[in-house]
């Protein structure tokens, strides 16, 4: 039994959260593979450094940075709001979220007030995020899974259709740079309003239609259930937040614990999973999609007439007092927190993000361990991350 | 939730000896920090997660900040003797004068680690454990054991600021690759020269090279007299 590049002392799982290391079974060597970085299942340059037995894994080691670009170094020397069209290329997926949560940190720095109508412009965004988000999650896990193609063409489908609505309002699909401290750049037409409710009546006709394909699928049963588990306690102490953590049975959604915006305002639920395996993290993603459909009704009934910017708002020489604030929001990864400190002058001294993406992973290893290797493109799959965020 | 003046009481009733500084925050957000000493970091934090009505088991952010050195000008009032001339005749006359005197406060390096709980809903709370200078004490005990989601965040503090945590089971670099020499996330940190990518090597080019190994160089041996 020969490994070269592992580091195997026990003495360093003892002690701390760790699960038992499992030991090979007989006399075989171990294999060590290294899964990426350019591995389809890595959804970007991601390595893991799995060693197996036969099937099962026996270690597994997350390697990071194949797209790190020091995205907090750049930020200290650009003023604050130069830095708002970078946090787009955090999770590229879901940009206005990051926006959201960057403009909420500035706004508790500085406390700016953001009028109602930009408040309910960024949670009509932000929950049509977390549906395409949860969507392509989906998708991209059954694609994993062997379904090539079908599922993931159903979440695109309606992915294109609410990126045309980003594109409407912010002029671009992904690249949004829409929000600013103390609200939101431009409003948004009667038009593109209609244009969300047209989209929306849509939607949960497609959560139903995607459910039923999925839901009794054998063969997702199959590799799903009882697979990946994590259990609450491990969860918290990793600081795994979002779907993840519901997942696990852990009633925590910072849109409920903080009700930062205006999220106190409307009537949702907060879906629970029973056992942390990758059926329930699934299962979650569905059902959350289906309160965003509500919050999002909620949101267009109520939307009021208005300005969309603080007209006190400074964009030029825009210097907040010395200080820190930290600010986060329920992104559709998890917490998405931003830490500023400020020294007084126009740019940020210190400016921290807390990706979701990257402490989710955490707990990839004990979830992975004594399972087929296999399972670890679901498992890995099921955490949802972007690499974007992940290496910043 | 209690007020920090109230945390730092209870952490001072629990931990005996514990040393705890109410660190102000000028900003609206009001998030007032605790600054622990790090002899008992671990002490505390163990507190702060287990008792029972703070609960603080969910550390959500862990982070590094750089503070430079600062040099401080200072006006200082000094009595001085001083001959003049007066009527003709030398006199030795005591005098105030105000002069301006510099002086360095030493910088740092600092984590922050922001704690919320998930079982209360309360947060954040901010602590902050620093380190004795900037470039050879710069351990700090690792808070890993207690809250496992600083694994990660501590590697990547260790990889771009390079504070040492001592009791991390597997301090590696994080985001740059192992060979890498230094830490870029310090606010002194230097830009490797993009002179190595010129296709044609030229004068100016060639110049701008030879500097940059001359910065390097200097820089190593500053790095290498202080580890050693």
């Amino acid at each position: 039994m020969s490994t070269s590049g592992f580091v195997q002392e026990k003495d360093k799982h003892e002690g701390w959260n760790r699960p038992p290391l499992i030991e090979p079974d007989g006399e075989g060597e171990l294999l060590e593979v290294a899964m990426g970085p350019h591995h389809p299942s890595t959804h970007g340059v991601f390595r893991m450094d799995v060693a197996l037995d036969g099937e099962r894994v026996i270690r597994l080691k997350p390697v990071f940075g194949y797209l790190h670009r020091n995205h907090e170094k750049l930020a200290e020397g650009f003023t604050y709001l130069a830095s708002m069209p970078f946090t787009d290329r955090l999770d590229y997926i879901c940009p206005l979220t990051n926006n959201w949560a960057y403009a909420l940190a500035v706004e508790k720095l500085t406390g700016q007030e953001v009028p109602e109508r930009a408040e309910y412009l960024r949670v009509i965004l932000g929950e049509l995020t977390r549906v395409v988000n949860h969507a392509s999650a989906i998708g991209f896990l059954i694609q994993e899974m062997g379904a090539s193609g079908t599922p993931l063409m159903y979440a695109f489908r309606e992915r294109e259709k609410i990126l045309d609505l980003f594109e409407a309002l912010t002029g671009a699909r992904m690249m949004v740079n829409y929000m600013r401290f103390g609200g939101c750049r431009v409003d948004a037409t009667p038009a593109w309003l209609e244009g969300v409710r047209k989209v929306l009546a849509g939607l949960p006709q497609f959560a139903d239609e995607f459910e039923r394909l999925l839901c009794g699928n054998e063969i997702l049963m199959a590799r799903t259930q009882g697979v990946g588990i994590l259990r609450p306690e491990l969860a918290v102490n990793a600081g795994v937040t979002g779907p993840m953590l519901r997942a696990s049975g852990v009633n925590y959604d910072i849109r409920k614990v903080d009700g930062y915006g205006i999220y106190n305002r409307f009537n949702f639920r907060v879906p629970l999973g029973e056992h942390g395996d990758i059926y329930d993290r699934f299962m979650i993603r569905l059902l959350e999609m289906r309160e965003s459909f509500g919050i999002l009704e909620q949101a267009l009934k109520d939307i009021p007439a208005g300005p969309v910017m603080d007209p006190k708002a400074k964009l030029r020489g825009f210097r907040p007092k010395p200080g820190e604030a930290y600010g986060r929001i329920e992104a559709p990864k998890g917490e998405l927190g931003f830490y500023l400190i400020s020294d007084g002058g126009p740019n940020p001294y210190r400016y921290r993000i807390r990706p979701p993406s990257l402490i989710n992973l955490t707990i990839l290893e004990d979830m992975c361990l004594g399972m087929n290797v296999a399972d670890v493109v679901l498992i890995f799959g099921s955490v949802d991350i972007v690499l974007g965020e992940v290496d910043r | 939730m209690k007020t920090v003046e109230e945390i730092k009481a209870a952490i001072e009733a629990a931990v005996p000896g514990a040393w705890v500084e109410i660190v102000p925050n000028p900003s609206v957000s009001g998030q007032h920090s605790l600054r622990l000493a790090p002899e008992h970091a671990f002490e505390v934090a163990t507190f702060l997660r287990d008792d029972a009505e703070l609960s603080l088991d969910f550390l959500s952010n862990a982070t590094g900040v750089d503070w430079l050195d600062k040099e401080i000008a200072e006006k200082v009032k000094v009595a001085k003797t001083v001959t003049k001339t007066l009527d003709g005749v030398d006199q030795q006359v005591e005098e105030t004068v105000e002069e301006t005197r510099k002086r360095v406060v030493p910088g740092y390096l600092e984590a922050v680690y922001h704690l919320f709980s998930v079982a209360k809903g309360h947060g954040p709370v901010v602590i902050r454990i620093r380190t004795l200078n900037r470039t050879d004490q710069v351990s700090l005990p690792s808070l890993t054991p207690v809250w496992r989601s600083a694994e990660f965040q501590e590697r990547e503090i260790f990889d771009l600021f390079g504070i040492v945590f001592t009791g991390h089971p597997d301090l590696r670099r994080l985001l740059m690759w192992d060979e890498f020499k230094d830490h870029p996330m310090r606010r002194d940190y230097v830009e490797p020269d993009d002179f190595e990518y010129e296709p044609t090597a030229h004068d100016d080019v060639l110049k701008r090279a030879e500097a940059h190994r001359a910065k390097l160089a200097a820089a190593t041996a500053v790095q290498e007299g202080a580890g050693a």
